[in-house]
This record gives structure tokens, sequence and C-alpha cells, in this order.
């Protein structure tokens, strides 16, 4: 990411985003996905042209705002049902594997 | 008694008479859809899942009906499931290997609402994997194809929903919409398709692509038949905090209006100028001036609208839903639903997160992933997403200043047939195109449907014409498209879905 050419997709841009979104991306498919992402990103870049500072942006297309329940209490799931598509469980709680590595 | 191969040729609504006067039962309209998809869905694969339930349910919405209980006028018609929908009873999968056999602990509020109606759960159809695609060849189970030509893809990502009408394995299905999921594959398939205002129809148990764009729809070969079926998914739903609370008018009844219709004397279509475009297929423009000669002599005035920032939407979407995609699909995480995979020698949780999501993601979920990525990160936001949001602005005002214009706004669903299998599968910019017809409703959050106009003269292939109205104006989808759909039917003297090869 070099601010001479801001944008341009490399491979180590793409290995970079791969780690921010937790996907063990092969040396392949990181080359594949440097051109592709290249050729997408030059082409939606055109976006840029009519962005000016006076429109505004639009996140949501029918705004609503202050969309409340009442506070009562619903139906929720039991913890038998949160629990019944988990690859491993001990029956109250998921299981995962060490949060920090041993150089942490 | 009734053959039971007749049952499956016939709209939702006839089949509804039927079992309403008791001419025929649930248990056989069901077991007759079985026994199609059991005949020819060996070679469409419209199916991920067929419910073994689906006779049980027939048989107890025919018990309740003997027994003299007011149903709903679907009550007993079988209807097809989009994959992306949680079904308990079901798996639910969004056509990927993360969610190979996963069973919710849920029902989508749309299917809830199915079964309230009384109407019998077919199975679960295929998709592009998390709805992303325009072919539904990024399925993880293998690609659906196109029942007019075995060859072709049926549209994506709902070409499951779109394939099983259309091959008559179900009168009825659901969809989902990002950005043409609905009404692209029901143009190349020949059918009909809706996409509801954003927040017309509950998103809850509708597995996330891009939440600001995510619209469930119905599917079906008749206008009516969508309007029923609308009628029955429809309405707030506390659930979905972006459904919106307010009352909707039948939509079925603004089906037979639109029927009944003896002129469209004072109505103003809309033919968008940027969606009428050289670079269309030929015989899809061409069906597509014949359909609007057919409204002008119906009295219907045709006026021509500019949308001038319509040739940045595919690039406003596509950086958009990537944005939307790739926090949503965070939650694929190796740890609460779906696949684990530990790479060898173990590792921390986000050593398997990543192998996980490396394993069990296809190579388009990747791409946008990344690219969404990309898009959201710190330096690129405000040119890349920042713009998007901006460009989305401009098309709400482009069709605010044509609906002041026109009352519905119209053009070809998609800009070509149905492509062969495979052609567009290496060039993503060339697949993402499709959509340039489909994108600017989803940007804007308007309704649009997609119905038959013909059949291309070039290749035998069914094309599709699109109306939108404005936001809360599904009600002029309805009436307008049954209106069209009656003028076309009486010109060809038959319905098109009608003349689908027959597969057996």
């Amino acid at each position: 990411m070099t601010d001479t050419n801001p944008g341009a997709i490399t491979s180590e841009v793409v290995t970079h985003l791969a780690s921010l979104a937790r996907i063990a991306l092969t040396a392949d498919e990181i080359e594949k996905l440097t051109g592709e992402l290249g050729a997408i990103v030059d082409s939606v870049a055109k976006v840029s042209e009519v962005a000016t500072d006076d429109v505004p942006a639009t996140s949501h297309p029918i705004p609503l705002s202050n969309v409340f329940r009442a506070d009562v209490p619903g139906v929720t799931l039991t913890t038998e049902q949160a629990l019944a598509g988990a690859p491993e469980h001990d029956g109250s709680r998921f299981a995962v594997s060490a949060i920090l590595g041993e150089e942490q | 008694m009734a053959d039971l191969n007749d049952l499956t040729r016939i709209s939702a609504s006839d089949l509804a008479s039927k079992l309403s006067s008791g001419e025929v039962s649930s248990v056989e309209a069901t077991q007759a859809h079985l026994d199609r998809i059991a005949s020819v869905d060996g070679k469409v694969n419209a199916f991920l899942h067929v419910s073994t339930d689906a006779l049980a349910n027939a048989k107890r919405i025919d018990e309740r009906r003997a027994a003299g209980e007011s149903l709903g006028e679907l009550a007993g018609v079988p209807v097809a499931v989009k994959d992306v929908l949680c079904t308990i009873d079901m798996p639910t999968t969004a056509g990927s290997k993360i969610l190979e056999g996963w069973v919710p602990p849920y029902d989508a509020t749309t299917v809830a609402k199915l079964r309230m109606a009384g109407l019998i759960p077919l199975g679960k159809t295929n998709m592009d994997e998390f709805a992303m695609g325009s072919s539904t060849e990024h399925s993880a189970y293998g690609p659906t194809k196109n029942p007019w030509n075995l060859d072709r893809i049926p549209g994506g990502s709902g070409g499951g929903s779109a394939a099983a009408v259309s091959a008559f394995e179900a009168p009825l299905a659901l969809g989902s919409d990002t950005g043409g999921s609905i009404r692209q594959p029901a143009s190349l398939t020949g059918s009909v398709g809706v996409k509801p205002t954003y927040g017309g129809v509950s998103r809850y148990g509708a597995i996330a692509l891009a939440s600001s764009l995510d619209q469930v729809g119905p599917v079906s070969r008749t206008v009516l038949d969508s309007a029923l079926l609308h009628d029955v998914i429809g309405g707030h739903d506390p659930r979905d905090s972006t459904s919106l609370n307010e009352q909707w008018p039948s939509f079925a009844a603004a089906a037979r209006a639109g029927a009944a219709a003896e002129s469209l004397k004072g109505l103003r279509v809309g033919v968008i100028k940027q969606l009428d475009s050289p670079g269309f297929q030929a015989g899809v423009s061409q069906r597509f001036h014949e359909a609007l000669q057919l409204l002008t002599e119906f009295g219907a005035e045709i006026v021509e609208v500019d949308a001038p920032h319509f040739e940045y939407a595919v690039e406003a979407y596509y950086l958009i839903l990537p944005a939307e995609a790739s926090s949503n699909l965070a939650k694929f995480d190796s740890v609460r639903f779906g696949l684990r995979v530990t790479p060898e020698g173990g590792g921390t949780v986000e050593d398997v997160m990543a192998a996980t999501r490396e394993a069990g993601f296809g190579a388009e979920v990747k791409r946008r992933i990344i690219l969404g990525t990309y898009a959201l990160s710190a330096g690129y936001y405000d040119a890349y997403y920042g713009s998007a949001q901006k460009v989305r602005t401009l098309i709400q005002r482009d069709f605010a200043a044509a609906f002041e214009k026109a009352d519905v706004l119209v053009s070809p669903s998609a800009p070509t047939t149905a492509f062969k299998l495979g052609e567009k599968l290496d060039d993503p910019m060339a697949m993402y195109l499709n959509d340039v017809t489909t994108i600017p409703a989803n940007l804007a959050g308007i309704p649009g449907m997609g119905l038959p106009m013909g059949l291309a003269p070039e290749d035998g292939l069914p094309t599709g014409f699109q109306i939108m109205a404005p936001a809360r104006g599904d009600a002029r989808l309805y009436e307008l498209g049954a209106t069209l759909e009656r003028l076309l039917e009486q010109q060809w003297g038959h319905t098109l879905p009608s003349q689908v090869p027959s597969l057996g």
C-alpha cells in the first residue's frame, strides 16, 4: 500500500486483507485474486467521479429511527438449542482452542 | 380420481380452488409434486433437500379442512423454499459447505408465516453460495440447470427457486433478492418473481448477504400466484428492525383488478433510457418494445425518463454489497455453528477460524469478502464505500425525478437470455454486469417485478419484462403485471411456462 498509487492491489495487499478477513488463502489463490481484484477495483473506482462533497451518503434505503420493542422478556433459545449446531461444546458452553498463542 | 400429473401443471390459485372445493386433497397435490421432483430433479438440480415431512403436513391440512376449519386461501398448496431461509425441520446451507447439514434452531419469519397459512414446504432450493452470483454456478452443491435448456444457467442467485417453478416441481417458491436474485432468474426461466419494497417482508431468519439490500419475495408462474404468496409473507415483524410497521393492501386483489382491467388509460409508463440499451441482446430489446406497443394499444402512455446515475449503479453495488457481506459473514467463525477445520498441528482459535473459512467458503465468497474488507479499510473507506453510498443517494434522486413523470418504470428484467454454463465463470466483472437492470431498485429500496414477455427469436429462450414502482407501491406491480400477462397470453394463445420442454 504505497502513497504513490493508492488502491493498487498487490499480492502483499491481498495477503494482508486475507489475514484481516481470517481466511487462510493459498499462494495460488492470492495470486489469482490479486489480478481479479485489481480489475474489479479499477472498474468500481468509477463511483468517485460523481461522489462530490455536496452529496449526502445513503446507508439505508428507507430510513427508520428509534425502533424499539417493549421491555418485556421474550422467548429465547434454550442452551441446548443454542449449542445444537456448535462444532464442539461442553453441554453449557462453546468449546474453542487456545485464544492466545505461545508467543503471546 | 384426479389426474395427478395435471396437478403440477396448474397455477397455485387454481390448485387452491380445487383444494377448497374438495376436488383434490393436499396429500394428492403434494405427492404429485414430490413425484415430479423425483422424476426431473436429477436433471435440473433445483433442490438441495426434499422434505420428509411434506406428506404428513399435507395430511394434517386435509384433516383440518375436513373438520370444517376455516383455512387460508393457499392452505394445502406446496411451496419450495430458497436455502437462504432458516427452516427448523430442514438443513439450511445457503449453498455453502460451511453450513453443510446445519439445521437451524428457529424458522425464518417468512417460513413460519407459510406454515401458519397452511402451505406445505416441499424442500430447499439451490442457490449461489450465500446468494453471491447470477447463475447458481457458485453453489457448493453443483449448478442448477435451466429447464428450458439444460446446457444453460437458470440465473441466480435464486436459480433453484426459479427452476423449481418453471420445471413444474413446485407451483410457488420463496426467493431473496439483493441485486436481482429473484427477478433475473425469473426472466431467464420464463417465470414471475417479485422483490418487495425494502422492509415490506421480514428478513428475520434470512441468512444475510447485504443487510441494506436484501429482500425476501415470491416466485411463481403467474402474477396472481406471486400476489397470493406476497400476501402471506408480507407485513410487519418486530424481530426485524428494518421491517416497515404499516398496513399493506391485498396484492391478490390488485392482481385480480389488473387481470380484469378494460384499459390502461391514464397510466404513465416510464421507459428508463439507460435500461433500454443498444448493448442488450436483440431479441430481448425486440420483445420489450413489442410489450410496450401492447401497453400503448391498451391505452397506456409511454414516456421516456432519464436516470443519468444508473451507469454507476453496478459499480456502487459491488462496493456496498461486498462491504456488508464481509461484515455479515464474519459470523462463520468455527465456534457457534457450521464447519470447523483445525489446521495440522493445531493452533489458536484464530488459526482454526482462518483454516475453516479457507476450507468452507468458495471462490466467489472469498473474492467478495476480500473486496469488502478492502473497501472498508482505513485510507480507502471514503474513496470507495463512502463514494458508493453517495451514488446510492444520486440513484434515489434519479428514481424520485422519474416517478414525477411516470407511475411505473419499466425495462427488460435482464440484458440477455440464459447463457451457457461456464460461459462467464472466469470473468467476474462480466458476471456482475448481468444485474445492470435489477440493481438500481435494490439500491433505492423500491419494489420490482419480473414477468415473462416472450421467447427471444434468435435462441427460443425466455425474456423478462421488469416493472418498478415507488417504495410502498407494490400493488402497482401486481396490477400492471396482471394486465400485461393477460394481454400477452391473449396474443400467444397460451401461457409462457406451458411451453417449457417436458424433461420427462
